[in-house]
């Protein structure tokens, strides 16, 4: 498509066919288009060959740049691995294989099309079949022509590298259980919506439509379509009580499974005992309404993942040296003392000791801190690492599951899950409910028995049990947490399931990890020392940055903003050292102190230093600290006006002063924390009877994050990474952290509102059932009200009131 | 008015059916992925017109 636009302003500059990024360093012109890298001309054409160039017309660049793809030819030889195959794939048979992939590159509709085409690039494959979602791909193919590691190489080529990783090896996830839901739901729809049908003649019973033959088969049918709801769409309900029972507890189920079970039996008892319409259908409008709150409850968001570990990150396989041979081996039989080698942008996959080669290890998805640590020979690297720089020879010091990170896992807190609060709000009233209804029922069967009337009291002792069912009872918390759950989730805060919410309102201690959560990359503090700077240096200083992809230069580069660039010649990146070039004859030198010269040993500490010199004389240097997020100290002070604040940081305390400064004497600063202590000290707050809240971003936090009473992951990017937590929030959304804490009372408070309301009817019910006046009409009259009105009242009051706090932009 | 049973019979019948045809699409992974299968049925129709040929072969999973 041609942008006119586009050609006015920039007729010089030309961008890639293949991923639409301008072409920078190269342009490679190929079949009459321009492509950046030799990357994004090899999947043109290997597309162009077999006729797939439909593939640009779907989107405009449909590509993604290839210029950082390792070009290694070997790197999938683990898939020739037994082992490895046969838990990678979904099934296999003689003749064809299925296996699915998840591609995290799936962006488009390009993407789609051209994945469901690989057919025609290749005859051994069968189909292609894309869940855009979930950015996965399930391919079939006829091993006999095409093996997995030629697949994956295809796939690799033509510019979408399935992302394996040790999960996916690990074990297999078994199928979600949510599914049952879904057709208990659907059987208890199916039979409460004939039982209707065949009641209806009961509402208007003066009208005499049918004679009493009718009458009597349609109760019959009733019965029969009970049956699937009794003793299926129901079971999870008297499991759930059955559990709690033998607990010796009470939760929310006990009062259902009680009304359930007299519901069922009384009405099986006035159907074929005295010949009467029994409540049937009050039984499956009951079942259909509680399993619609229950299904309400259970947002679940596809893309994202609460449960990542270490393994999610971890190669599948890596490289060893067996007798100065390369071997590609899966990471599971990687044993202590073994050799391997980490290429550029390989993670460093279990504790080693450096043999040989500079190590430049950025630990960003660990710690959260982007700057790339320097490693020298003989010095420890710890696993999760990755290496921005030539290729390492390493030698495992301990098991890749054994490492000072990956031990987190090996830790008890992993074992067990999080206690499900038994004693959250609903189960807490329903105790006391159930209690007081069977008092209710009682008092009414001996009051009637005393007077001598045993049948009416044994209908009034049942009539209380069918009533005070506590149907709106058990429907207002789902529907509540259900729709908080949504507003959080529009609000880029997203919760695993609707308990974390009753959880974050007990909370009264947060905890912050500094790295990475206090501070963002982004926010990053530049300032400079030295002589002043010339508009000409600050050109040059610009222009040479940008051409370096370190994360410092892009620091430096934001904080000249504004400053216009050079036209230089050639800039050299010494990996890890800093940026070089000559202009004007001269040599100028951006980097380290070591690279420039300096020996001065009084400079400011906490930070990371870039000298710029020219002419090996240094003018001065940048010294570039991590900046605080903004807003973030509003957010802290708003929290701790009503909990304690922690910060919890595995740097050196030489920026105890700096915050101090900022948050104020109250917050609790500890230094030096590994992610074991980090744990341990959760669990000492937990231990002291603190309910806490861990924020965090690093899998360092990991351990910290699950010990605590929730835990929250803070992501830039949410479908990118996050270590294993309770909820997942967008970085840009934590200003609003505090006003969601306070919503997750205002839920609470709707909750017991609505617990008021369905107390009222049950009042109400009562009063009529102890004078054994509820007929089958009454029931089915007041039954479905009072659970509409509660679901009305909690959707409405809920989503008014996160639009009333600003965490939502539209009222419904 | 005998003849209400058959419509009866009839009637549950037809909402039986319905139930095991939604049971067999559930199964069927019909509804695992509600957002792909809106993309995709625009591709065909542009593939037909462009090379007839490789119809018959497109994706088709079951």
């Amino acid at each position: 498509m041609i942008k006119p636009n586009q050609i006015v302003t920039q007729p010089s500059k030309s961008t890639c066919y293949h991923c639409g990024e301008d072409c920078k360093e190269e342009i490679l012109p190929f079949d009459g288009k321009e492509f950046c890298c030799t990357g994004c001309k090899l999947v043109y054409e290997v597309l162009n060959e077999n006729d797939l160039c439909s593939y640009y017309e779907i989107a405009d660049n449909p590509g993604l740049s290839q210029k950082s793809i390792s070009s290694r030819n070997n790197r999938f030889d683990y898939l020739n691995d037994l082992d490895i195959i046969s838990k990678l794939v979904d099934f296999q048979n003689h003749e064809e294989t299925h296996v699915t992939f998840s591609i995290p590159l799936i962006h488009c509709a390009s993407c789609i099309w051209l994945l469901e085409n690989l057919h025609k690039i290749n005859a051994g494959i069968v189909s292609g079949r894309v869940d855009f979602i979930k950015k996965k791909v399930q391919i079939k193919f006829h091993q006999r022509d095409i093996s997995l590691r030629e697949v994956v190489s295809l796939l690799s080529r033509i510019g979408y590298e399935p992302s394996i990783n040790l999960a996916d090896v690990d074990k297999k996830a078994p199928a979600v259980s949510d599914q049952k839901l879904i057709y208990k739901l659907a059987v208890a729809g199916f039979c409460f919506g004939n039982m209707m049908l065949f009641s209806l003649p009961e509402y208007f019973a003066e009208a005499e439509l049918l004679g009493n033959g009718f009458k009597k088969t349609f109760n019959y049918l009733n019965v029969l379509l009970a049956l699937p709801v009794f003793f299926y769409a129901a079971t999870d309900y008297y499991r759930s009580a059955w559990i709690a029972i033998k607990n010796r507890g009470v939760n929310m189920d006990v009062p259902i499974a009680v009304g359930i079970f007299t519901l069922f039996t009384y009405s099986l008892y006035d159907i074929f005992g005295l010949g009467n319409e029994g409540y049937m259908d009050t039984l499956g409008g009951l079942i259909f309404f509680l399993l619609i709150g229950k299904y309400y409850q259970q947002k679940t968001y596809d893309t994202l993942s609460f449960d990542r570990d270490y393994k999610s990150y971890f190669p599948v396989a890596v490289t060893k040296i067996v007798r100065e041979e390369e071997e590609v081996i899966p990471l599971i039989k990687l044993h202590v003392g073994d050799i391997i080698k980490v290429r550029n942008e390989e993670l460093v996959p279990a504790d080693s000791i450096l043999l040989e080669g500079e190590a430049f290890i950025d630990y960003s998805f660990v710690t959260g801190e982007e700057v790339p640590v320097i490693r020298k020979r003989g010095e420890l690297i710890y696993a999760g690492g990755r290496q921005k720089g030539k290729s390492l020879l390493l030698t495992v010091q301990k098991s890749p599951s054994q490492g000072y990170l990956t031990d987190l896992w090996n830790n008890d807190s992993f074992e067990k899950e999080k206690a499900n609060s038994l004693e959250s709000l609903a189960n807490r009233i329903s105790g006391k409910f159930t209690v007081t209804v069977l008092l209710v029922a009682l008092s009414a069967l001996v009051y009637w028995s005393w007077n001598g009337q045993i049948a009416l009291g044994v209908l009034s002792f049942t009539s209380v049990l069918i009533i005070t069912c506590p149907c709106a009872l058990a429907m207002s918390t789902p529907f509540t947490l259900g729709n908080t759950l949504r507003v959080f989730g529009q609000g880029k805060f997203f919760l695993k399931n609707s308990q974390v919410i009753e959880r974050l309102a007990k909370v009264d201690t947060v905890v912050f990890d500094k790295t990475g959560t206090l501070t963002a990359p982004s926010q990053a503090s530049v300032k400079y020392f030295g002589e002043s700077l010339s508009a000409e240096s600050k050109s040059l200083i610009k222009t040479m940055v940008n051409q370096s992809t370190h994360a410092l230069s892009n620091r430096i580069n934001t904080f000249l903003d504004g400053v216009k660039g050079l036209d230089l010649q050639e800039v050299e990146e010494v990996q890890g050292k800093g940026i070089r070039t000559i202009y004007k004859s001269q040599e100028i030198k951006l980097g380290s102190a070591e690279f420039v010269g300096e020996g001065n040993s009084d400079l400011p500490k906490g930070g990371n230093l870039v000298f710029f010199a020219i002419e090996s004389s240094v003018l001065g240097y940048f010294f570039i600290q991590s900046g605080l997020r903004k807003g973030i100290k509003e957010v802290v002070n708003n929290i701790q006006e009503t909990r304690l604040v922690h910060f919890l940081s595995g740097d050196q305390d030489h920026e105890r002063v700096n915050l101090k400064n900022i948050f104020g004497n109250e917050v609790l600063m500890n230094f030096n924390q590994g992610p074991t202590d980090k744990l341990a000290y959760i669990k000492q707050l937990n231990q002291n009877g603190a309910n806490t809240l861990m924020i965090g971003d690093g899998l360092n936090d990991a351990g910290a994050l699950r010990e605590a009473k929730v835990g929250i992951a803070l992501t830039d990017k949410i479908t990118n990474f996050s270590p294993a937590s309770d909820a997942i929030m967008d970085a840009s959304m934590i200003q609003k952290l505090p006003a969601f804490l306070r919503f997750t009372h205002t839920s609470r408070n709707i909750i017991k509102a609505s617990f008021g309301l369905s107390f009222t009817y049950n009042f109400v019910g009562v009063f009529f059932a102890v004078q054994g006046l509820v007929s089958p009409v009454f029931c089915a009259i007041l039954m479905p009200i009072s659970s509409i009105s509660v679901v009305v009242f909690t959707t409405l009051t809920t989503n008014y009131l996160a639009y009333k706090r600003g965490l939502k932009e539209k009222i419904i | 008015m005998e003849v209400i049973f058959i419509l009866i019979a009839i009637s549950l019948m037809l909402a039986g059916s319905f139930l095991f045809l939604f049971f067999k699409a559930m199964k069927s992974g019909q509804f695992d992925d509600n957002h792909t299968p809106a993309i995709r049925i625009l591709f065909e129709n542009e593939t037909k017109t462009k090379d007839k040929k490789q119809v018959p072969s497109t994706t088709k999973s079951k």
